[in-house]
């Protein structure tokens, strides 16, 4: 019978080679995508602490997350604010950095190495250097502000500078966008530049025309992924409310998230307060599906762009 | 006449280069200042630390020690070892094969599977993470461990997967074919065609990879909290700062301890990691 039918024995191995290839991924993405979504989606209609079944009740969940919930609102907030502010900030920052790192003619690789190493520290450690560094009474930064006769603000420990200063934290590990930023200025072609130079096109006009046009489509890579990064914003705003609150780390710890005043309180820590400290998974699995509706908005918009991520060889 | 033309023209050029290079040196100081503060105070005495000083009196290099025999901190590094080293060589080990069947093969679905890779590696790790952790701590028993996050990167990982797919896409199907004609079949032309055209693929994956375990402060905070002889750096380090709260000086000296690591890497492998972050955003 194969030798009958050569051409499809060999289409039904070549199939079959390709499933081989995939396989830990078809794997990993049914048991760790495909199951637990489906779960999240099931248990959001239930009220379940993980001792006693599930029970269905319907959208009790859900009114209480969007309507009586007192954290969600501040979350959502919080996190659109860093969506919008901090994303901002950072795309912007790391083009400035990009650009100036082309103009740099001098000890290029001391600069570029000065300006990527704070990317690699660790979030919780680069966290707790910053909570250091900005505390109100002893620390560096207001002493420093102090001496020069600016104003000291309190940072993490006031409602209305925490999120500022996770920018600021934010824009030290911006390296990575310095290197996309670099090599995709890099590889503006120079004629376009040479031929604007003769039309007597001044430096904001060459950047205006040739240089952000070419790079579009990195700036909106950035931006995409900085908002998907904003949504799974966690550890840092954790970390820096803990600390700054002078709560002590550790197991079974119970505490007030989002210290000062809910200003630190992002969607992600949400998910763990409810589930994993209330023990509420039910309403957890809302907030978690609210998470996933935004992020796969946002990824949506990235994939539609023709050429974007997918790109070459499709 | 030209030569004043010529003169203004090169004093315009020293006047740039040296605005370009105060807003460098600027920008230097910021990326920087934090790094030499936080080395300053991790060298200061117990009762230094808690003043607005900014330089040491006396150099306490004991800092150091105090800190590296602090019971759990070795513990600490081993389980971060472990999950780093042992999630990254099974992440490559799972995902180049993955990424070579979606860079080189045709097949219906190629698109879709592209597609569904990219939806994995946007996904917040928490809107799953409530059924992930019922799965591993109550049916299979193993919260209190690294395991769980250990074990699926067995299965493939989202972003290494997309990563190593546009490197090997930079790999001419040329050197495949003359491969395929010389009789190899695709697991041998993958494992001595591709593989050593790919090692700079692989190892920006592989950095990567290692450092996100060594970052990550979600998945031991949800499967690792309750046993302090699971928790890994990043997750001690917070309670680390807990336990010492009034020692900044003990504080800082920890965090110079988890950051070290990765810096010394980095000195060894800046080609490999500047290469992963390129690809990520330009090599579309």
């Amino acid at each position: 019978m194969t030798g009958a039918h050569p051409l499809r024995s060999k289409r039904r191995r070549s199939a079959l080679r390709t499933a081989a290839f995939l396989s830990p991924w078809l794997i990993g993405f049914a048991v760790f995508f495909v199951y637990p979504l489906l779960s999240t989606l099931y248990f959001s209609f239930t009220r379940y602490d993980g001792f006693r079944q599930p029970a269905f009740n319907g959208l009790d969940n859900w009114s209480y997350v969007l309507t009586d919930y007192p954290l969600f609102w501040p979350a959502m907030r919080n996190t659109l604010w860093l969506v919008l502010v901090m994303v901002t900030c950072r795309v912007a920052f790391g083009l400035g950095i990009g650009l100036l790192i082309t103009k740099i003619k001098t000890a290029t690789g001391v600069f570029r190495t000065l300006f990527y190493l704070p990317y690699l520290a660790p979030p919780v450690a680069a966290t707790l250097a910053f909570v250091f560094l900005l505390n109100p009474g002893t620390g560096p930064v207001n002493t420093l502000l102090d001496a020069v006769g600016l104003p000291t603000p309190g940072w993490f420990t006031d409602a209305d500078w925490s999120k500022p200063a996770l920018t600021a934290l934010a824009l030290w590990g911006v390296g990575d966008l310095m290197v996309i930023f670099m090599a995709a200025l890099l590889d503006v072609p120079k004629e376009q530049y040479e031929a604007a130079e003769l039309d007597g096109a001044g430096a904001w006009a060459r950047f205006r025309h040739i240089t952000l046009p070419n790079i579009s489509p990195i700036i909106m890579f950035a931006v995409v992924t900085g908002v998907i990064q904003a949504m799974q914003y966690y550890a840092q705003p954790l970390v820096a409310g803990k600390v700054a609150a002078g709560v002590i780390g550790g197991s079974g710890q119970q505490f007030e998230p989002g210290y000062p005043d809910k200003s630190t309180l992002t969607l992600p820590q949400l998910v763990y307060n409810l589930g994993f400290q209330r023990f509420d998974y039910g309403t957890a699995c809302v907030v978690a599906l609210v998470l996933f509706a935004l992020s796969m908005a946002f990824t949506a918009l990235l994939m539609r762009r023709r050429g974007g991520l997918i790109g070459a060889g499709e | 006449m030209s030569s004043s033309h010529t003169g203004r023209r090169s004093s315009r050029a020293v006047l740039h280069w040296v605005a370009v290079h105060s807003l460098g040196v600027a920008a230097a100081l910021f990326f920087v200042l934090p790094f030499v503060f936080l080395l300053l105070t991790s060298l200061m005495g117990d009762r230094q630390a808690l003043t607005r000083d900014l330089w040491p009196d006396t150099w306490e290099w004991g800092n150091y020690a105090k800190v590296w025999h602090t019971p759990g901190f070795l513990t600490w590094w081993r389980n971060t070892l472990l999950y780093a080293g042992l999630g990254t060589l099974l992440t490559v080990v799972s995902s180049v094969p993955v990424a070579y069947a979606l860079a080189k093969f045709r097949f219906r679905g190629r698109r879709l599977a592209l597609l569904l890779v990219i939806a994995m590696m946007m996904l917040p790790p928490q809107v799953v993470v409530i059924p992930m952790y019922l799965f591993w701590a109550k049916q299979l028993d193993l919260s209190g461990t690294l395991w769980p996050l250990i074990i699926p990167m067995a299965f493939g990982d989202a972003f290494s997967i997309f990563l190593l797919r546009q490197f090997l896409l930079t790999i001419p199907d040329e050197y495949l074919d003359a491969a395929r004609v010389d009789g190899c079949g695709e697991l041998r032309t993958l494992l001595r065609v591709v593989l050593p055209m790919a090692k700079p693929g692989i190892a920006a994956v592989a950095l990567f990879q290692f450092f996100c375990a060594w970052n990550d402060y979600f998945g031991p905070q949800i499967y690792a909290s309750d046993n302090p002889a699971a928790w890994t750096l990043s997750y001690g380090l917070e309670s680390f700062k807990g336990a010492h709260h009034t020692n900044w000086n003990l504080t800082m000296a920890a965090t110079v301890l988890v950051m070290a690591p990765v810096i010394v890497l980095f000195f060894f492998a800046q080609k490999a990691f500047v290469e992963g972050v390129t690809l990520t955003g330009v090599k579309g």
